[in-house]
């Protein structure tokens, strides 16, 4: 049995008498990989700014290799090899990687002159350590996320970490890119650093993890081995109530012989090529394919943004030409964007604005002035449909939670009465039970008659939700798979397998 | 992966050699050694205040202060040298507009560091604070008869060369600041750490400070080298014309952040290079002395530099849009 390396015990920790933390202990023996899980808002982050020192605990004491701090300054725990890698990496963009990596060791020695080839020499150094080539003159921003995150992990073992926690490392990854990153974690461990691993995503904890602590309100609910867990309690443990997991099934009903939408040929140069299928009313379609394989393009196209050099597009038997997103727009046709972030939402303004910003033309007086009695009813109708959790619709949607502000883009998008749907991404950085409410939402929608793309990198979410799975790979639908047929490690090993 | 700053570089030295280009083609009396000198001369007092530019918008800052620092510097120092009618060495000048520079340019420090305000907004009270402060209380009328040593400054010529017309060209050694301050910023910029922390306070403020850098000690640097360089600058820029006009450099700050901008340094901070700024600004000076040479009227220099700044920078963005794009979508 190893010793502890962090225990931290007991704390609590109110904000402006919010209670954040309660009682709150967890503990991390040395060489051990272990998960923190809970919802957005379970407390997940301010432990993680009590261990870096960021906040002060009200109560309780933080032990950290035997030594025990009643006040545990940033400084302190830095010291103490503590490490957090936050989802911003807080890597400079505009300096090369050896650069970025060697920047503390240049300010911790008080230097006053750039000694370049010693940069080169620890920043060769340190990506050796984790076996990873990266080149050191490219500028960071020029990386993609992956390698960032590399050198972000290289540059917190070149200050002798001990423990390195992870901010939801593995958000931006294709699955290839999070193997790797899963090799180096292993390879921190055999050499006895410690690893603090915060996700949401479930697959990912089973993976990794040994042990599992979950908060669930600020409160511990469970801690033990991974393999006392299996996923129901799992999820249980993190939402406090049942969350269903059963596969939808398309229902009959409607006019299900004629396809919603059919694309037939359709090409688009270095993107993807002679893609064809059919969406029919009531479908929840699948689209998975790795980074690359031309989703996010052909998604594109079908609204608009990127339009195709060749192939035609019907909607409900007609061909049509979609120019642009306004066309798409009126041909019945919504997105909920990858990014919400930057694509699908106006952060500082109100979640009641956002919801009817892509409609406000259709709650007009006779005089042509917007009717707010009218928009008022179709914002309180979306609010309590989509149980949008907040105290008004007035406040900006940045003061929600992931999976509520998912939920605004989602109204935004029902308040147009779609016909077809594309969700990319719709549930990446939402936590366990917005994902179910938010499923229960798009099957809902379905159940109505409209047609679902939907395109996720999260096989669990498509295998349980669609009833047709299209696989892409390098531009081509390669493979069609009906629900119940493949199993989920088939798929993943088919997503990875040729590429 | 290349590396944007460089082909930016590139593009504007470039641009450089196929203006010269056409510009001798229409006017042969364009290779000449003296418009050579006539185009390095006017580089000089640019190329000053170019360098404090480019420091202020690696740092992710923009200060539009430094011309009217540098005019009441320069004007200040003239009447005051005027008025005790001092003989002596022109050092003197120098030390005394440095001074007034340096301590104008600490001033905005305060308001940018310890305040935290944002450069544009400080920059643009403290420029209008010294114009109207100046005009008010030291003059508007410009000193033609400048102070002696001054003069004798300016008439210092590293070499001279006389034209077929019998005009002398001469360079004068005041471009030896400009050089001891390129490669002063240069060395600093690159081999120093508070010329790293500069490119880091602009690429990510947060991280820097995470890093241990100290902003308010790397902002008071920047502002008061500013303001002590465009001291220096208004200075030369007063010995060179032998006259001390304090709104001749009004209006000029814009002409070059522009041409800071169009050498590669990014406005939103983190980028910029000495070489590219020196290219960037030698590009503008021969527009806008060379229309002249083309017969094409003095109100165009403004539209050619104006279209310059917009296409040479939508080249790097449309660039760095299309290099995102190529691994960046899912």
């Amino acid at each position: 049995m190893s010793r502890p390396f962090l225990e931290v015990r007991n704390v609590s920790k109110s904000f402006a008498g919010v209670r954040a933390l309660e009682n709150v202990s967890l503990t991390i023996n040395q060489g051990e990989i272990r998960c923190l899980v809970g919802e957005n808002g379970s407390g997940k982050s301010t432990l993680i700014k009590i261990i870096a020192g960021v906040y002060a605990p009200d109560h309780g004491d933080i032990i950290i290799g035997g030594k025990l701090f009643k006040r545990l300054h940033p400084i302190d725990s830095i010291r103490e090899g503590i490490q957090i890698i936050y989802q911003d990496f807080s890597l400079f963009p505009n300096l090369t990687v050896a650069e970025n990596l060697a920047l503390n060791h240049e300010m911790s020695q008080r230097r006053r002159f750039v000694d370049w080839r010693g940069v080169n020499q620890i920043a060769r150094e340190a990506l050796a350590r984790i076996g990873v080539e990266i080149p050191l003159n490219a500028r960071v921003e020029e990386l993609p996320v992956a390698d960032k995150q590399l050198v972000a992990i290289s540059r917190a073992l070149l200050q002798h970490a001990r423990l390195i926690i992870m901010d939801e490392p593995t958000t931006a990854l294709t699955r290839r890119e999070v193997d790797a990153l899963f090799r180096v974690i292993k390879g921190l461990q055999q050499k006895g650093i410690s690893i603090l691993f915060v996700s949401h995503k479930l697959n990912e904890v089973y993976e990794i993890a040994e042990k599992i602590t979950i908060l669930r309100n600020g409160k511990n609910v469970a801690d033990g081995d991974t393999s006392e867990f299996d996923r129901a309690k799992l999820i249980y443990h993190m939402t406090g109530r049942q969350v269903e997991q059963s596969r939808y099934e398309r229902e009959a009903g409607g006019d299900q012989a004629r396809p919603l939408l059919k694309v037939e040929n359709l090409s688009r140069r270095g993107e993807y090529s002679d893609v064809s299928f059919e969406l029919y009313p009531g479908e929840i379609l699948g689209l998975v394919g790795l980074l690359g394989a031309g989703r996010t393009e052909l998604a594109m196209s079908l609204l608009g943004l990127r339009p195709p050099d060749s192939g035609r597009i019907y909607i409900d038997g007609k061909p049509i030409k979609i120019r642009s997103f306004e066309q798409a727009v009126k041909q019945g046709i919504g997105y909920v964007p990858e990014d919400r972030l930057t694509q699908g939402l106006f952060l500082q303004q109100s979640i009641g604005r956002n919801i009817v910003v892509g409609t406000i033309d259709r709650y007009l007086n006779r005089f042509g002035l917007i009717d707010s009695r009218k928009v008022n009813g179709q914002i309180s109708k979306w609010v309590r449909d989509l149980s949008i959790v907040t105290p008004s619709p007035l406040l900006p949607v940045q003061s929600l939670s992931g999976g509520n502000q998912q939920r605004v883009v989602l109204a935004k998008w029902l308040a147009s009465n779609p016909r077809i749907l594309v969700l990319n991404g719709p549930t990446v950085g939402v936590d366990v039970g917005s994902k179910a409410e938010i499923h229960r939402i798009i099957r809902e929608l379905a159940r109505q008659g409209v047609g679902v793309l939907l395109i996720s990198d999260d096989i669990p979410e498509v295998l349980n939700n669609c009833s047709r799975i299209l696989l892409m790979r390098k531009g081509r639908i390669v493979e069609e798979f009906t629900a119940g047929m493949v199993s989920e490690n088939e798929l993943v090993n088919k997503l990875s397998g040729a590429a | 992966m290349k590396r944007l700053p460089s082909t930016n570089e590139f593009y504007v030295a470039a641009t450089i050699v196929l203006l010269s280009i056409i510009i001798g083609s229409i006017n042969p009396a364009f290779f000449t050694l003296g418009n050579l000198i006539d185009l390095l001369r006017s580089s000089i007092v640019m190329g000053i205040f170019g360098l404090g530019v480019l420091m202020v918008i690696i740092s992710g800052g923009i200060d539009v202060s430094f011309t009217a620092i540098a005019s009441i510097s320069m004007f200040a120092t003239t009447k005051i040298l005027r008025y005790y009618d001092f003989q002596g060495t022109v050092l003197v000048a120098f030390l005394i507009a440095a001074g007034i520079g340096l301590a104008l340019g600490l001033i905005n420090a305060v308001f940018i560091s310890l305040f935290r305000l944002p450069t544009l907004i400080v920059t643009l009270g403290t420029a209008s604070m010294i114009n109207g402060f100046m005009l008010a209380f030291i003059g508007a009328r410009e000193i033609s008869n400048i102070p002696q040593g001054m003069i004798e400054f300016s008439k210092i010529n590293l070499f001279e060369v006389t034209s077929s017309t019998g005009f002398v060209y001469g360079l004068p050694a005041a471009i030896l600041i400009l050089a001891a301050l390129v490669v002063f910023v240069w060395f600093l910029l690159k081999y120093t750490m508070l010329g790293r922390g500069i490119y880091a306070l602009g690429g990510d403020r947060v991280a820097a400070e995470r890093v241990g850098f100290d902003i308010n000690a790397i902002q008071f640097f920047i502002y008061g080298f500013v303001g002590l360089i465009s001291g220096v600058g208004g200075l030369v820029h007063t010995c060179l014309m032998r006259n001390s006009d304090p709104v001749d450099l009004m209006g000029t700050e814009l002409v070059v952040i522009a041409a800071v901008v169009l050498g590669g340094a990014r406005i939103t901070g983190g980028h910029g290079t000495v070489l590219g700024t020196l290219l960037g600004l030698f590009l503008v000076t021969i527009i806008t002395n060379s229309l002249i040479l083309l017969g094409i009227p003095s109100y165009w220099q403004s539209a050619v530099v104006g279209m310059l700044i917009l296409v040479g920078t939508g080249v790097t963005a449309y660039q760095s849009k299309r290099a995102q794009a190529s691994h960046g979508l899912a």
